[in-house]
């Protein structure tokens, strides 16, 4: 179920689409002044209006090589707001290289990625804005600490003073970071570091979070807690998640897209994914689907 | 590519602050007044003089910045290739330039402090004595500028090598090609083997001509442009070298 079609519906413009709600008015923030503001009103605390209930993501025909390497080849998906789509693939299939294209740090060599109404090549500043992004490896600046990083990540998306420390405050709540917020993070254990890196990557409410292996390396509590977050955060954002835990896709993911050697082979929902195997277990419907011709005759 | 106030502060204070965090910029400022003054005594013999002026101190800076720019410059983007923090920079919403011009303010900020440290010896002259303290003033503005240029080459250089360590060796090789260009020594030796414009064209690239020009006090209209035009060049070289990996992954 790939929703491509040749002139796919212009998403309106969110920063002008969105409408407050009495959570901001009493607040009394300045929703409509500044840089950061502006990143405040296309905030999950405001509702969007019917129109924004089209794609928060297209990704349109996008290729990407490497020397002579085709890592991604003509993938085209849409995402909507509510949506958490689940990005599997084998190793080398092109998930990160698709991840990094929507959060505009990699280019397309061809194709389109539109976030909200952004081009990312075009208007890439703008599109970021709309985006929060977990990098693969959850890299962040070692000596600072997750307060101080996630204030880092804020103040260049513009906010500054209360609206940062009321952004900054929440994000470190809901990634529950609790005293380890003020140690340095090169200190951290692996599961706290990718709590500061996801909480930097949602600290400005993105509408649009794309998280590139999330639960990597977390205990079983940990992965249990993330999962809850991505959960809660569903329900007024898109989000992408990467993994390579498949049972996290009943879990956490409303829709599924396998890729294989830089293409999609799978888009439909959890069920239908899972019911791909005879035994309904999500590791063998996996496995028929990227092993390689070589591997399947073995 | 335009730049984004909000983005560049940002960036300039964690660049400052991942400066003094560590010990790495209280090694650098205490390696620097204790070196700049070493060489101006013993190598420079500043007592023997008997003039009250800081000739040699100015005299051994380039040699002295042509070692140290290099060892600030070096982990400008090489760092944050080899931490992945590339990834979060490049995210965010911010142009390169104005990533490239934070990272070469911070780092040209730590060599004003380097150059501060040294401030102790032109009170001591005028204590000894009546020193010209405007082309005092000149020669540091020449060798706060010449600290930019190595500065903003060597943040090019990082932008495109792999690690710190080479990004340091080939700034360093930069420095002394850029310094070492005017030299009798180089001209001499190519004088009879280059045409006589790629001599002359080489002496006119050496930093220690225009150089000259400040420690001696003057300020030139050409000096000025040549050495804010290296900087120039290394900043936005630095920028799209680190800009262009958005077309090719690392």
């Amino acid at each position: 179920m790939i929703q491509v079609s040749d002139s796919p519906p212009s998403p309106p413009d969110l920063q002008h689409s969105l409408r407050p709600t009495p959570f901001l008015q009493t607040l009394a923030i300045p929703v409509w002044s500044s840089p950061a503001t502006q990143v405040i009103a296309v905030s999950s605390r405001l509702l969007p209006d019917e129109d924004c209930l089209h794609a928060m993501l297209t990704v349109d025909s996008v290729v990407k090589t490497f020397g002579r390497r085709a890592a991604v080849d003509r993938i085209s998906f849409e995402l909507t707001t509510g949506e958490v789509l689940g990005f599997l693939g084998p190793n080398g299939a092109g998930k990160t290289t698709v991840m990094r294209m929507i959060a505009g740090r990699l280019e397309p060599d061809s194709g389109k990625v539109r976030v909200g109404a952004h081009d990312m090549i075009q208007d890439r500043r703008a599109g970021q804005r709309l985006v929060g992004y977990l990098p693969e490896g959850a890299p962040a600046y070692r000596t600072m600490t997750p307060r101080e990083f996630v204030s880092f990540c804020l103040s260049v998306r513009g906010y500054s003073g209360s609206a940062l420390r009321v952004a900054r405050e929440r994000a470190l709540d809901r990634a529950r970071l609790g005293c380890e917020a003020n140690q340095q993070i090169g200190t951290l254990s692996k599961g706290y570091n990718r709590r500061a890196a996801l909480a930097a990557a949602m600290a400005h409410d993105p509408p649009l979070l794309v998280l590139d292996e999330p639960t990597d390396g977390l205990d079983p509590n940990q992965k249990h807690e993330v999962r809850a977050l991505i959960r809660e955060m569903a329900m007024d954002k898109a989000i992408i998640v990467s993994t390579h835990i498949l049972e996290e896709v009943p879990a956490v993911c409303s829709r599924v897209i396998v890729i294989n050697k830089g293409r999609i082979v799978v888009d439909e929902s959890p069920d239908e994914f899972s019911g791909r195997a005879r035994s309904g277990r999500l590791e063998e419907a996996f496995r028929s689907l990227t092993r390689t011709a070589a591997e399947a005759a073995k | 590519m335009t730049a984004s106030p909000a983005g560049f502060l940002a960036i300039y204070r964690r660049e400052i602050r991942a400066w003094f965090v560590t010990p790495l910029a209280y090694v650098f400022l205490a390696a620097f007044a204790f070196a700049a003054p070493a060489f101006a005594f013993n190598v420079g013999r500043f007592f023997d003089t008997n003039r009250a002026d800081l000739a040699p101190l100015f005299a051994y800076m380039p040699w002295l910045l042509m070692i140290l720019m290099p060892a600030l410059a070096m982990r400008a983007w090489a760092e944050e290739r080899d931490r992945g923090t590339l990834e979060i920079l490049l995210s965010l919403p911010v142009s390169v330039s104005s990533i490239a011009l934070a990272k070469f303010a911070a780092a040209w900020t730590v060599a004003l402090g380097a150059l501060v440290s040294t401030t102790p010896m032109w009170v001591a002259v005028n204590y000894l004595g009546h020193p010209d303290n405007l082309a005092i003033a000149i020669a540091y503005l020449g060798t706060f500028l010449l600290a930019g240029s190595y500065l903003a080459i060597g943040q090019a250089l990082s932008a495109a090598s792999g690690s710190q360590v080479t990004a340091f060796v080939l700034s360093v090789l930069a420095a002394l090609l850029l310094t070492m260009a005017g030299l009798p020594l180089v001209t001499d030796s190519l004088s009879g083997t280059a045409p006589a414009f790629v001599v002359e064209a080489l002496a006119h690239i050496s930093v220690l001509e225009r150089f000259a020009a400040f420690e001696r006090g003057v300020v030139g209209l050409g000096d000025l442009i040549y050495f804010l035009s290296l900087m120039a060049f290394g900043i936005a070289a630095g920028g799209l070298q680190a800009g262009a990996s958005r077309e090719g992954g690392r």
